[in-house]
């Protein structure tokens, strides 16, 4: 039986690790972006007020993985956001997804860290004996 | 780590004999305490870096090195365009030029004393940190450029600090070879609302006490003193440089093959220095060396306009400005020839020694001041360049403690504001917006900055001029 779609980090020296598990791949990345915001905030305090839509292409699925966090980095960054759900659509290596979140509030949110960029370290996105989908890699901090 | 692994060149010296794809030797300088403790890690990425095309002389790491991502933190490369040398986004990372600079104040702990409270809660209201905080600084895209192009020189025209600052920063505050048009316009979106701001994670702003001093003469010429407060500024290229290294990463990664490059790992993306790839990543990373610069000017100035308030007897002319994570042009002696090679510093700190061209006049004899971060109720160090390090790792030495733990860990260990709490019963006052990220950077997540300084000390990589430690720190 597939487990039900989680998210956590993993320990990195200097930074830290988003994976996400789903039952399917694109379940993986929405709760590996769930992580993300983890990362920087406890998740409960992010409303889901505002959707954002996103699409990017890349020539295989792991650097999809790293494209689709870099760009919800960058949306965050570049809106002053956060997020707390998210809908992934996968076609081939080509992803569409909508983000929702609300403008960041540092009284409230207080953010711990703000993430420059996801990497290729531990990167890794693949089925599981379980059949289940594990999408994961390190995020600079 | 495993030590049979290495062999052993000196007390601080660990060699890794080229063997598969490896086309020089892999070095790591440290102390056996630190490399016991080191990341296995470091043994794959100091490897991995060793098969790089073009790689000159050896794949170094310094005595902080930890577990990056692809080059490790604290690891050195340099490469030879006519070798058919690469230019790495991986070796760069990120914060492109992520830095220390350090300010003399001409106080003495008794000043700081009577207004330490108010002191910390200016800076803290002055100095825009963590994520999220904007700086008053908004650039159109005419202005933008011109920052991207001149660096703390475009700041000290706009009126943030002085022209004697200039020749305190490595290449005299203005990177040559900055191109604009090579950052993209989300690049450039993403540092709109960032100028003058200090960041998250491990930057921070500190007002620290020199306590000890060990090279007298360098530290006279340096003008420091024992008792003196001085002020260090930790942060780097902030939005700006974060997407440069995103964006170039992917391009790399996925150029590689067709340059005929199999990457050991896909986080050591690279390219030919010569190929257009190449080119346009040094322009592109040249300004943001150039914008990480800039900002440090600019938060340098805020930091003079709050002490003019609470101590205005205060001057602070600038002790040095150092950069980490970058990829510089530089003339090394190869087989006792001079050779220009593209020197890479990840988490490494440049470390020239005395009578070096690019070192101002004042300090030409002493060597650069290399200014070493520690965690922030520890100590830091300011050292100096040496002869002996030039041959070492081309001029290179650590740039901080190196974490010892995962923010992971470390949130598991620490309470943020009983971290708060201890440290202020230390006569140390934090101001952060975030707990959490005071316990994620608490200081026992970090490695003996004392242990690491004094392995690049040994190991000659640089000299041991003098020790601080904080009495207000400012974490973004």
């Amino acid at each position: 039986m597939v487990a039900t779609a989680r998210w956590e980090h993993f320990p990195h020296d200097a930074d830290v690790g988003v994976r996400g598990l789903g039952a399917t791949l694109a379940e993986a990345f929405e709760q590996a972006a769930l992580a993300l915001t983890a990362v920087i905030t406890d998740l409960a305090t992010v409303a889901p007020k505002e959707m954002i839509r996103l699409s990017c292409e890349t020539p295989d699925a792991e650097l999809l993985l790293v494209d689709w966090l870099n760009m919800l980095i960058y949306e965050m960054a570049t809106r002053n956001m956060l997020f707390s759900r998210f809908e992934v659509h996968l076609e081939g290596n080509h992803l569409t997804a909508q983000a929702w979140g609300e403008a960041l509030e540092t009284a409230r949110h207080r953010p711990a860290v703000e993430v420059k960029g996801a990497t290729y370290t531990a990167l890794k996105v693949a089925q599981q004996p379980d059949g289940g989908w594990l999408a994961q890699c390190i995020v600079d901090v | 780590m495993d030590l049979a692994l290495f062999e052993r060149k000196s007390e601080f010296e660990w060699c890794i004999k080229p063997f598969g794809k490896m086309r020089v030797p892999g070095v790591i300088f440290a102390s056996e305490i630190l490399m016991r403790e080191m990341d296995a890690k470091v043994y794959e990425q100091v490897t991995n870096v060793a098969m790089l095309p073009g790689i000159v002389n050896a794949s170094w790491a310094m005595p902080d090195a930890h577990w990056g991502y692809g080059f490790p933190i604290g690891g050195v490369a340099a490469f030879d365009a006519d070798a058919g040398g690469v230019v790495s986004a991986g070796g760069v990372g990120f914060d492109i030029s992520c830095g220390v600079r350090t300010l003399h104040t001409g106080l003495r702990i008794e000043d700081i004393d009577r207004v330490k409270m108010r002191l910390a809660d200016a800076l803290y209201h002055t100095i825009p940190a963590g994520m999220g905080s904007t700086g008053t600084i908004r650039l159109d895209t005419a202005e933008m450029d011109k920052m991207l192009r001149g660096g703390a020189r475009w700041a000290v025209e706009h009126g943030f600090g002085t022209a004697a600052d200039l020749e305190r920063i490595e290449e005299g505050g203005c990177m040559r070879g900055a191109d604009p048009s090579q950052v993209s316009e989300q690049a450039k979106k993403r540092q709109r609302d960032e100028m003058g701001t200090l960041g998250s994670g491990n930057h921070y702003l500190e007002i620290q006490r020199v306590t000890d001093v060990y090279a007298p003469e360098i530290a006279a010429a340096f003008g420091v003193k024992a008792g003196d407060i001085v002020v260090s500024i930790h942060c780097g290229s902030r939005g700006l440089g974060h997407q440069i290294g995103t964006e170039f990463l992917k391009r790399m990664v996925i150029a590689a093959p067709g340059y005929g490059i199999a990457l050991p790992d896909r986080e050591l993306a690279c390219a030919p220095i010569d190929s257009p790839l190449g080119q346009d990543y040094l322009g592109a990373m040249s300004a943001a060396i150039n914008c990480a610069l800039a900002n440090r000017q600019i938060l340098t100035h805020l930091t003079r306009q709050v002490f003019s308030a609470v101590l205005p007897q205060a001057r602070l002319p600038l002790l040095y400005d150092v950069s980490h994570n970058t990829c510089k042009v530089e003339e090394h002696k190869v087989d006792g020839r001079l050779k220009k090679l593209y020197v890479h510093r990840k988490g490494a700190t440049r470390a020239f020694g005395p009578g070096h061209p690019d070192l101002p006049h004042e300090l030409k004899n002493a060597g650069q001041p290399v200014l070493i971060g520690g965690s922030m109720g520890t100590s830091s160090y300011i050292l100096a360049g040496t002869e002996q390090g030039m041959q070492r790792a081309f001029g290179s030495a650590c740039h901080g403690a190196g974490r010892a733990m995962s923010r992971h860990q470390a949130l598991r260990n620490w309470n943020g504001s009983r971290v708060v709490d201890d440290l202020e019963g230390h006569g140390i006052l934090i101001r952060s917006p975030s707990m959490r990220g005071v316990a994620e950077e608490a200081p026992g997540a970090y490695k003996d900055v004392s242990e690491v300084v004094d392995a690049a000390d040994h190991a000659g990589l640089a000299r041991k001029v003098a020790r601080v430690v904080p009495l207000i720190c400012i974490k973004g």
